[in-house]
């Protein structure tokens, strides 16, 4: 049986911050970057962060999954889409659409909502008790095996099932939008 | 402080069976990415050298002659003309991606070394995720072959980067089904224990994908995994060793950067100290990929016929070893043994060589380097019969000597295969080892679960 | 300063919602169609982000099998990967036609 945790997590604090940042960053680069290339650049940096976010969050499968799809996969089907409909012109054109001030304006409103909500609601600090964050994570992947396979403890098989035929979909989709002749 | 030192030393080595990031020991842990980084740095330097003696001798040549005592000091030549040569940036290049490129794919090339296994608590970290870990990272060398292609600026590259990506990605489902079939072997064994390595959830038995886990699983079947359901495990071994030389763009999958054919592919504009992060990240990938399947199908750090022990011997202070668990047959002494005498051979090949070199006194400094070099082998033959180092370091030289074949192997198709044309080798990806993959996974799985099917089938009951 | 060194849940909720905050800021008012994408990836890890920090939670709660968000942000990936095909690939549709990737010349439908 897997006991508490034998060790526990070394300069978390310092870490924690470190991959924020480099997240945060990463996500204002991405927005914010006139060419295309750049922007993917920088959104692998904020997804590799996130993927060590995941592990400090003791979640190594999602992490694994994230690094393979995410960085390896999507991102690079991005880098191939912005090279081929790369023109040079988008480079020196307007970077921002006609309507960049009522989206600030919307995305400041949210802003002041997720303020709102989590200065109002930490006072007393009831709003996540901190329960004990014993569990490491030696067994993670055949946890997720149990909750997604197993016959007794397992909920979701067709869930799985339902995202297989998904990406069933998507690859047929993307095939036929893609080709010049169908 | 001396004393204190070596107690400090002797306490790490003697504590519990755990990796230094297992145990949250950062010290342990930076020594251990210290060595596993000097280590690969020699191993890639050696790899320069012995890539051009094999093949040289291969076409019946001698190869490097003249730098040092049969050009072994030719590597070091190699660096520092790299290091000295001009960096030239082509004109309309995008300065940033074309500076990052070399460094997402040496990147990559190196941190899959974090969950590679040399000995049982011989690893920087032992992963939940090993394996999962290890594929993944390694596809992260795709972005960067990708961008340094479209990054140079120029048609060639371009070409060669998008043929090479291509070829990595069709190669990668191949190695991922070969990989898929073989944690299904893990679960197997001590049923009633569940499992091995970071992973085990009481009573029920599944398998594992942490590398240590994984041979550990084949030390407690008794059997490397390429003999495994013969010939099963033999036909995942041969798909994952031709998808890994595709994966690495080596002969003779290696179109994208052959020079005949696209004057060297997507590092064609990268001079002196970038193309020599390409070249240290192809190395360092060969070996990483190599060290995937020696642990997976060729039992790791374990000897050959790991089941078979032999009566127990006593030999006074040279066996049995220290640790009460190890195990004492005569088979487990002679194997013991093979680590001094295989570095006792190489010395003395260095003196035979010795022996052979023309006898002109402009000759003298090469004859007393290699005589030098030998003795210095001799040495660590010697070294290694001490039976404190013997016991720790054996894991180590078995594993060390499992990829050092896979290189020789490298090498050898590299002389004697002819290159794949690009649409033959994208065939033999999608339409030959994905479907060979499909079947070897259900017959895999048909042998390693019948008996729960057949429980299953019969009612007998949920195991 | 103990608040700042002492990481809880709440610390990822708030850096979930900033990036939440900036992907939502590139939806709205970047141009090209393909950072407009690579937005609605930054908002869907900012989702990620605050499912497996929820599922850390839970799980100090109700033992260490209830990894429910854990599974929840593997099926987000798995939605964002095809839906970043299928997008992509409306987009080198639509490329083909008009030779333009900005959000405001999609505007075959109007009026």
């Amino acid at each position: 049986m897997i006991p508490s945790v034998t060790n526990p997590p070394v300069a978390t604090a310092f870490f924690f911050y470190l991959l924020a940042a480099t997240m945060i960053i990463g996500g204002i680069l991405v927005i914010t970057r006139k060419n295309a290339i750049h922007s993917a650049m920088a959104l692998i940096t904020a997804l590799l962060a996130q993927a060590g976010l995941y592990l400090m969050l003791y979640a190594p499968f999602v992490a694994g999954v994230q690094i393979i799809l995410y960085a390896g996969g999507i991102m690079v089907l991005f880098l191939f889409v912005i090279m081929l409909i790369n023109i040079e012109r988008t480079v020196k054109e307007r970077q921002f659409n006609k309507q960049w001030l009522v989206g600030i304006a919307a995305a400041a409103a949210l802003g002041g909502l997720f303020i709102a909500v989590y200065t109002t609601a930490t006072k007393g600090k009831a709003l996540f008790p901190e329960g004990s964050m014993t569990y490491g994570e030696g067994d993670n992947t055949q946890r997720i095996a149990l909750l997604l396979f197993d016959s007794h403890a397992g909920q979701y098989m067709f869930a799985f099932e339902i995202a297989s035929l998904l990406l069933l979909v998507a690859i047929i989709g993307a095939v036929v939008m893609a080709k010049k002749r169908i | 402080m001396h004393d204190f030192l070596q107690q400090y030393v002797l306490n790490y080595l003697d504590s519990k069976g755990l990796t230094p990031g297992g145990a949250g020991n950062i010290f342990w842990a930076t020594v251990y990415i210290l060595l596993v980084f000097g280590g690969l740095s020699v191993a890639v330097i050696a790899m320069n050298w012995l890539e051009r003696k094999i093949l040289a001798h291969m076409q019946v040549r001698l190869g490097p002659m003249r730098v040092g005592p049969h050009g072994l000091l030719q590597p070091i030549a190699d660096a520092l003309k790299l290091l000295l040569k001009e960096d030239i940036i082509p004109a309309e290049a995008d300065k940033i991606i074309f500076w990052i490129a070399p460094f997402i794919v040496v990147l990559a090339a190196f941190t899959v070394f974090v969950v590679v296994p040399f000995g049982p608590t011989h690893a920087i970290t032992d992963m939940n995720i090993g394996i999962l870990f290890m594929l993944g990272v390694s596809s992260l060398s795709v972005l960067g072959i990708v961008t340094a292609g479209w990054a140079s600026n120029s048609h060639y590259p371009l070409i060669g980067a998008l043929r090479s990506s291509a070829q990595m990605v069709s190669y990668e489902v191949a190695m991922g089904l070969a990989v898929v079939s073989v944690i299904m072997m893990t679960s197997l064994g001590s049923i009633a224990t569940g499992l091995y390595g970071a992973g085990n959830i009481g009573s029920q038995a599944s398998g594992t994908l942490s590398m240590i886990g994984i041979v550990q699983a084949q030390q407690e079947q008794g059997v490397w995994f390429v003999f495994k359901f013969f010939p099963l495990g033999l036909i995942g071994f041969a798909m994952f060793a031709i998808a890994m030389v595709a994966e690495t763009n080596r002969a003779p999958f290696d179109l994208p950067e052959a020079e005949s054919e696209l004057t060297a592919g997507f590092h064609t504009e990268y001079s002196g100290f970038r193309w020599s992060l390409f070249f240290l990240a192809e190395y360092s990938a060969m070996i990483a990929v190599s060290s995937i399947a020696v642990t997976l199908w060729l039992g790791g750090w374990l000897r050959p016929f790991p089941g078979i022990h032999g009566p127990s011997i006593a030999i006074p202070h040279i066996w049995p070893p220290a640790d009460p668990t190890a195990p004492t047959g005569a088979l487990d002494f002679v194997f013991a043994l093979f680590p001094g005498i295989a570095f006792l051979l190489l010395g003395a090949m260095c003196f035979y060589n010795v022996r052979r070199m023309p006898k002109h006194p402009l000759f003298k400094i090469q004859t007393v380097g290699l005589a030098g070099f030998g003795a210095v082998l001799g040495l660590i033959g010697l070294i290694m019969f001490i039976p404190p180092v013997r016991d720790r370091v054996g894991d180590i030289f078995w594993f060390a000597a499992k990829v050092a074949a896979f290189m020789y192997l490298y090498i050898w198709y590299r002389g004697t295969f002819p290159r794949y044309r690009f649409d033959q080798l994208m065939k033999v990806g999608w339409k030959v080892l994905l479907p060979m993959g499909l079947a070897l996974l259900v017959l895999t799985a048909v042998f390693a679960m019948h008996g729960e099917l057949w429980a299953q089938f019969t009612g007998a009951g949920h195991p | 300063m103990e608040t700042m060194l002492h990481i809880t849940t709440l610390h990822y909720l708030v850096l979930g919602a900033a990036l939440f905050l900036l992907g939502v800021i590139g939806v709205l008012t970047r141009r090209n169609v393909v950072i407009v994408l690579m937005s609605i990836e930054l908002i869907l890890n900012a989702v990620n982000l605050n499912l497996v920090a929820f599922s850390r939670y839970w799980q100090g709660i109700h033992g260490p099998s209830a990894l429910h968000g854990q599974v929840f942000a593997i099926f987000v990936i798995t939605d964002a990967a095809a839906e970043a095909a299928v997008g992509l690939g409306i987009l080198i549709a639509f490329f083909r036609n008009k030779e333009t990737v900005n959000v405001d010349e999609v505007n075959l439908l109007k009026w």
